[in-house]
């Protein structure tokens, strides 16, 4: 039985209501107890001193690209799960758009022999809705969940034909499976790249309307009035669509929603002049969406607060604005951004926002995961709250270098971070 | 990281010619200014003056002009630099060579400044971005973003027949929102005091947030043109038809079409400009384009003085030739 404790922390566990000094006690890869003391007769074979520091469930991420397979240029499953572990993150969640599509069995088993190789984070995989992602033939969902898909999405690949959005939400639906939703209407988006607004005007840049994600949404919403899916919303940018969101909840719909934590940062103005690392899908909108979004997160319309990671190489960058691919290297800076929201000027506090990073994706993924409760696998990020950093791009572990949160200084770092009890990752020069 | 303004250099003065945004009323009326000198060039027996002598100036156009890159190329001969032409069309950059690979060997042939036509927005910034710090990019169109030295010269045009801008009203009718044209006029009227800056279209053509950019909006002609001094037409694209921002060219000149009966809106002295290649009878009629306010032709001829004046400008800092 191989034991530790990490001691002298403060331990903020939402799923709990946990927020104190507290010590955690693991054995065999879960937790045992956590509080002020070991459990009669623990030993631990090993202590690790978290003293300043706050001990928190691993983070869980809805959103990551992990660029494998297919892209092995970009980045690969061994490399991002790296990063993921240098971030706190220790489940993280792919949507199905690799080469080829998640829309076989063969493709998950691939996916999950590599992630279990590499070690360091927790890989669960959203399958295929569309066979292709082209949005016409349904996927073999109920095979895909038997491989061990948490959900099923069609990613950033728009379902043209609406009778084919209903039937595959009935389809999910009978198999239990939550639908994965990131609203865009293809039409009013067309070949935009920014947000249809100021900084669209003045760049001469095509610009996707707010509408392009509003009526993406309604659309959902008044096909779940007849249909009894369970539909997640990803990446909202619109605070439009928060609020016909919290109308939905409140009628008593099973919907829930995620931001990516660049949204509650960054709006159109940080594009600058072409400043190729805020191409973003959905794009980066407005100050007030940007505020309708964290207001969303404080009332609870939003309960996720996800990285959206997407890893690129340095030439998917090297070209005019419109045609660099969209989407920021994000495991890295999940956990600092998002505990920019915590704070005595801020409407959250420490432990709300990490139940937006924990508890509350694993909820929507179904997974026992984000939580400290003993016999919970014992995944765990110990981070110091107070510790400041530059970005510098060249120094992330991720393959991708490409954040537009270059020269930012942040607060929080990651020090440690325990997959089912294991220490994967640990910061050799700590701050 | 917000970069500095990358146009200048450290001291402030013109490296890179890519929009008139975020340029002072100072540098745009030294362009005026600094032009003027050349306007002679042109009508002397030896049409050169030897400003950039020795200097090799690669026109990269991937789009088809025929008129800018012309203007370009003459500006560029006229002040004795040496000048290649490069047409990169659509199919060979899908044999695989990146851009920034193009440029790269261009600049291993010791150039000294591109001329850059892109379709795509933001392209003359990307290259300004990566090119050898001896090297100036001047934009010649990017997309719909800019076209910085039309703008120039259309404001070289307005002061020979105007004067003082901060008495001026000025109206820009078409396609705004996909006019590069349009945005480097509307800034360069803004920063040299014009109070009155007005766009003249439906809506369809309008981009949003218009407003932002200091100009008022009108989706009526004759309301927008009332008492203006300058009226400034604007190319209309043909594909504009099929994406449903149109019905058909047919009501679009019945609806802002420039007629002689429109133009008696404006003021009786007011001048008509159009950046060319004008569609006669789409936008204008002949009888106006051709007619006595018409200063289109002129503003060909500026085309080359402006742009000599923002070449020497751009290439002869470091001499101390201009």
């Amino acid at each position: 039985m191989t034991t530790l404790a990490i001691t002298g922390g403060r331990v903020v566990d939402p799923a709990n209501g946990l927020d104190g000094p507290a010590d955690v006690f693991i054995a065999d890869g879960r937790i045992v107890a956590v509080g002020p003391a070991a459990p009669d007769g623990f030993r631990p074979e090993r202590t690790l001193d978290a003293g300043g520091r706050v001990v928190a469930p691993g983070l869980v991420d809805l959103a990551a690209r992990l660029r494998e397979p297919g892209e092995e240029h970009k980045a690969t499953i061994a490399s991002e799960c790296a990063a993921a572990a240098a971030g706190g993150i220790t489940t993280l969640c792919m949507p199905p758009d690799t080469h080829p599509v998640v829309d076989t069995a063969a493709v998950v088993e691939l996916i999950h022999q590599r992630a279990e190789a590499a070690g360091a984070a927790r890989v669960v995989i959203l399958g295929a809705l569309t066979v292709g992602l082209e949005g016409t033939q349904l996927a073999e969902m109920a095979e895909l969940k038997r491989a061990g898909c948490v959900g099923v999405s069609n990613a950033r690949r728009p379902v043209h034909d609406t009778l084919v959005l209903r039937r595959a939400l009935e389809y999910a639906a009978s198999h239990d499976l939550t639908v994965f939703i990131q609203p865009e209407d293809p039409h009013l988006a067309q070949e935009g790249c920014v947000h249809e607004g100021v900084v669209a005007t003045r760049l001469g840049l095509p610009g996707i309307p707010a509408s392009a994600e509003t009526v993406a949404v309604a659309q959902i919403l008044m096909l779940l009035e007849q249909v009894p899916a369970r539909v997640h919303f990803c990446r909202l940018s619109a605070a439009r669509s928060v609020n016909l969101l919290a109308r939905a909840q409140y009628d008593g719909m099973p919907v829930t929603a995620d931001v990516a934590a660049h949204q509650l940062h960054l709006t159109e103005m940080d594009i600058g002049f072409f400043d190729n690392n805020c191409h973003l899908r959905p794009p980066l909108r407005t100050r007030r969406d940007l505020e309708g979004l964290r207001a969303g997160l404080v009332r609870g319309t939003v309960t996720a607060i996800c990285s959206d990671h997407q890893p690129h190489d340095s030439d998917a960058k090297l070209a005019p604005f419109c045609e660099t691919e969209p989407g920021i290297s994000a495991l890295e800076t999940l956990l600092p951004l998002a505990l920019r929201l915590a704070g005595d000027d801020e409407p959250l506090d420490l432990s709300a926002v990490i139940a937006r990073l924990t508890c509350e994706p694993a909820r929507v993924l179904g997974l026992a995961a984000g939580t400290l409760s003993p016999g919970a696998a014992a995944d765990v990020c110990i981070f110091d709250p107070h510790a400041h950093w530059t970005v510098e791009p060249d120094r992330l572990v991720s393959r991708g270098r490409n954040t537009p949160f270059a020269g930012w200084e942040l607060e929080g770092r990651v020090t440690h971070t325990l997959v089912g009890g294991r220490v994967v990752f640990q910061r050799e020069d700590p701050p | 990281m917000r970069e500095r303004d990358i146009q200048l250099d450290d001291q402030g003065r013109l490296r890179h010619f890519l929009t008139i945004e975020g340029l002072s009323r100072e540098i745009l009326t030294e362009i005026l200014d600094y032009a003027e000198n050349f306007t002679t060039v042109g009508h002397q027996p030896v049409k050169k003056v030897p400003l950039l002598r020795g200097r090799t100036i690669i026109n990269l156009f991937f789009e088809v002009s025929t008129r800018t890159r012309t203007t370009f190329e003459l500006a560029a001969k006229r002040l004795s630099a040496d000048v290649l032409n490069i047409n990169v069309s659509a199919s060979s950059t899908a044999k695989g060579e990146s851009l920034l690979d193009m440029l790269r060997n261009l600049e291993a042939m010791h150039c000294d400044m591109f001329v850059v036509r892109h379709a795509s927005p933001g392209a003359a910034h990307f290259i300004a971005r990566h090119v050898a710090p001896h090297v100036s990019v001047i934009n010649g169109g990017d997309g719909s973003h800019a076209h910085p030295t039309q703008a120039m010269l259309d404001m070289f045009t307005i002061r020979r027949h105007k004067g003082d801008f901060t008495r001026l009203s000025v109206a820009i009718v078409g396609d705004i929102m996909h006019s590069r044209v349009a945005r480097s006029q509307i800034h360069a009227l803004n920063i040299l005091g014009v109070p009155d800056v007005r766009v003249v279209g439906p809506e369809t053509l309008i981009p949003v947030e218009a407003p932002q950019l200091g100009v008022h909006v009108y989706h009526d002609l004759a309301a927008g043109l009332d008492g203006v001094d300058v009226v400034i037409m604007l190319r209309l694209q043909r594909e504009r038809m099929s994406r449903a921002l149109l019905p058909s060219a047919h009501e679009y000149f019945q609806c802002y079409g420039l007629t002689p009966e429109k133009l008696a809106c404006a003021r009786p002295d007011a001048i008509v400009m159009h950046p060319g290649p004008i569609n006669r009878g789409v936008e204008m009629d002949s009888a106006v384009a051709d007619g006595p306010q018409s200063v289109i032709l002129e503003q060909v001829t500026h085309g080359i003085a402006v742009r000599m004046a923002i070449m020497a400008m751009t290439l002869g800092r470091a001499g101390g030739e201009a």
